[in-house]
């Protein structure tokens, strides 16, 4: 009797100080948010501007944390889905077509002289990038603005441009090399190589 | 004499090219007819404009001051009217325009005031460097750095070594040699100044064989001016890219910048000589920045020389002068054949960089052959000066795989273009590797951006509920409030009745009390008065 009660009382311990644990640790060490939630709020571009359809970047990040489709971000464009669809583990679709997606940045502009001062645009900022106040002229910081044209709507005036950014020589970068199409003759082998570079 | 210098691994062996443009001494080339000078020609921020258009201004007038720290002032280079001060093409790869001040001379080249330093051994270092920093000195061997930044590390680095690189590995390029040629005593003039500045232990020209005039120069030089026991003059293999900051500092020392350090961080400093000349005219002479030597040469060209230009000429008035042959031209390089890039066009001014214009037939720089595909021969592992994987490099640049190429240290590619030189393949591995370091910086702003803008947003809607909070709980007080106000005057028009008539009736309980009291007082006295007197 002794011999089976021994390893019953033993396991019984065993399972009485490890569930213990564990239920402590479900208590105390408890992730209120999804994490995935977190990490892929990271890879939105964070523009705020809704044209997945949810209300910013977090509500969308957490939309695909429960299973919403990847394509659906324009600003962020192919290298968000992809990096989406590595993360995420699914596989890569192409951007929702009948959103328009824009690779050239864009930002606000506001023509001043025509402004009344309303402030809807202000209201509509979601990181606050437009400066004024009622009656007075509004205008838009080119530093903060992030180009999502929510400002562009709600204005009575429709004195909003979107104006696509100059590229200037610090923030221009070497393209990709282009293969050459038309190619020149050809050295196959060595006895029609005619002319060298190098000596 | 003798100094161990050590070898880095790679490196290749182009053809010089050199001896075309040393022929004649150096020219000084005529002033042209108008004057572009960017206000970027430095790394940092952009000079800030001084001058307002119709000025006029003279010869060394600083036009520009240094827009931040990392930054240099921009002078005059001869006397004239500001005619212009807007957008206007610039030497830059992407062929695009920034903003330039435009001078007509006025063919005077009547000097503004120049302050030397009268005896810099007395002055403080902190000053020196002001006075390098007013005068707009940057490196002048390619990438412009801002002098005066540069020689200033940080405190706790102790400067063992200065190095001047009098290297110039580069094919064709010849500037450097003719003015160490010419002018060696302004050179080592200025390394006194350096010397004096950063107090190294150990001071080292470094100078490659290819050059023996040059060095034979220097070396009479540092014996008249009696510094040959503090300055050396170091002979190294002629190596392409032995003139790359990196690689020297191996050569000489045998140390190893770290990855993502600066030579400070192994206690040497570099400074090209023609950076060592204009710090020698900046304190002793007073004459800021404001002209160059740069090499013209090329089979199109019938004169091949090396011009002391001023600033802001436009190159396609150098190339008139040199005697541009159209029909032999096949491209025009800015910088030498390996580093340089190709010019789209010609109406571009010459900014403090420019060492070398390089007007070239087909038959000497022919097209690049079409790229074929790699064949994995390893030869561009071998060539490669910074022991990194080019072909790996260039695979995950193709592909874009970015995270990847970073893994492989493409941030340490110093983009000689030793890899694509041997190449049997003809790849450009460079401008592969160019691309990716543009979309690796592309995709590093926007990550910074939209955190910033993560940030600002979060800000805003945590103000808002702040606001709808308070609003809130203001609303609360108010109700709270007014609901205490309405229920104390219902309260006390109500109570004022009750406690009216209790005291009232109290008051009344207590006359009557009081009555029956005294009542009782007056009547006990006499009755004892009538006992006793009973």
């Amino acid at each position: 009797m002794m011999t089976i009660l021994t390893p019953i009382l033993i396991l019984l311990g065993l399972s009485l100080v490890f569930g213990a644990l564990l239920g402590f640790a479900a208590i105390h060490f408890r992730v209120d948010e999804d994490p995935l939630v977190d990490q892929i709020d990271n890879i939105m571009p964070q523009t705020q501007c809704g044209q997945c359809g949810y209300p910013g970047c977090r509500p969308y990040a957490e939309a695909i944390a429960q299973g919403e489709a990847i394509n659906k971000c324009p600003p962020g464009g192919t290298a968000t889905v992809q990096a989406l669809a590595d993360m995420l583990g699914r596989d890569f679709e192409p951007l929702d077509t009948d959103k328009l997606a824009d690779d050239s940045k864009q930002l606000a502009f506001i023509r001043e002289e025509e402004c009344i001062g309303c402030t809807l645009c202000i209201q509509a900022c979601p990181v606050d990038a437009i400066l004024g106040a009622a009656k007075y002229m509004h205008t838009v910081l080119e530093t903060e603005c992030t180009g999502c044209r929510l400002c562009v709507e709600p204005c009575p005036r429709d004195c909003i441009d979107m104006v696509p950014v100059k590229p200037t020589p610090k923030d221009w970068h070497w393209p990709m090399p282009k293969a050459k199409l038309i190619a020149p003759p050809v050295s196959i082998i060595v006895s029609d190589h005619t002319h060298t570079g190098h000596a | 004499m003798s100094h161990k210098i050590w070898d880095f691994k790679g490196g290749i062996h182009p053809p010089q090219n050199k001896s075309q443009s040393t022929q004649d001494p150096i020219a000084q080339a005529p002033i042209p007819s108008r004057l572009v000078i960017p206000l970027q020609q430095h790394i940092g921020q952009p000079a800030v404009t001084l001058v307002t258009l119709g000025e006029r201004v003279l010869k060394g007038q600083k036009i520009a001051d240094p827009g931040g720290y990392v930054s240099a002032a921009i002078h005059a280079p001869t006397s004239g009217t500001v005619v212009a001060i807007g957008e206007h093409p610039i030497p830059h790869a992407s062929g695009l325009s920034d903003l330039c001040i435009e001078i007509e001379p006025d063919h005077l080249d009547e000097w503004g005031d120049r302050n030397p330093v009268a005896d810099y051994s007395q002055v403080e270092t902190g000053n020196l460097l002001a006075q390098l920093r007013e005068s707009g000195i940057t490196g002048m061997g390619g990438a412009g750095f801002p002098t005066s930044v540069k020689l200033k590390p940080r405190e706790e680095i102790e400067i063992t070594h200065l190095i001047i690189n009098a290297v110039e590995c580069e094919s064709y390029i010849s500037c450097d040699d003719m003015l160490m040629r010419e002018r060696p005593e302004q050179v080592i003039r200025g390394i006194r100044i350096l010397n004096h500045i950063l107090k190294p232990t150990q001071t080292l020209v470094a100078i490659e064989d290819n050059k023996p005039e040059a060095a034979a120069a220097l070396q009479s030089a540092l014996e008249t001016l009696g510094e040959s026991n503090r300055i050396k003059i170091i002979s190294i293999p002629t190596k392409y890219p032995s003139g790359s900051e990196k690689q020297l500092i191996t050569i000489l020392t045998g140390l190893e910048v770290p990855n993502g350090g600066i030579p400070a961080d192994v206690g040497v400093v570099c400074q090209n000589v023609a950076t060592a000349v204009s710090i020698y005219k900046a304190i002793e002479l007073g004459e800021p920045l404001i002209s160059r030597i740069t090499t013209l040469t090329g089979d199109a060209l019938q004169q091949r020389c090396n011009l002391e230009v001023m600033l802001g000429t436009p190159i396609n008035e150098l190339l008139q002068h040199t005697g541009l042959q159209e029909e032999k031209l096949h491209r025009l390089i800015l910088g030498g054949p390996m580093m340089g890039f190709t010019l789209k066009q010609r109406n571009l001014p010459v900014v403090k960089t420019v060492n070398c214009i390089l007007a070239v037939t087909a038959q000497e720089i022919p097209d690049p052959a079409p790229e074929k595909p790699c064949i994995r021969c390893g030869f561009c592992a071998q060539a490669c000066p910074i022991s990194l994987l080019p072909q790996q490099l260039h695979w995950y640049a193709k592909s874009q795989e970015f995270d990847k190429a970073l893994q492989y240290n493409l941030l340490d590619c110093i983009e000689c273009g030793c890899c694509a030189y041997v190449c049997p393949s003809d790849i450009p591995l460079v401008q592969y590797y160019r691309f990716a370091k543009g979309q690796i910086r592309v995709q590093e702003h926007g990550r910074t951006q939209s955190e910033h803008a993560k940030r600002r947003f979060q800000a805003r809607n945590q103000r808002k509920e702040n606001e709808a909070a308070a609003s809130a709980l203001a609303r609360e007080v108010r109700a709270k409030a007014a609901a205490e106000k309405r229920a104390a005057k219902e309260s006390a028009a109500t109570d004022n009745k009750v406690d009216d008539k209790a005291a009232v009736i109290q008051a009344a309980l207590k006359r009557v009390n009081a009555k029956k009291k005294q009542q009782v007082v007056q009547q006990a006295p006499t009755n004892n008065r009538d006992s006793i007197g009973d």
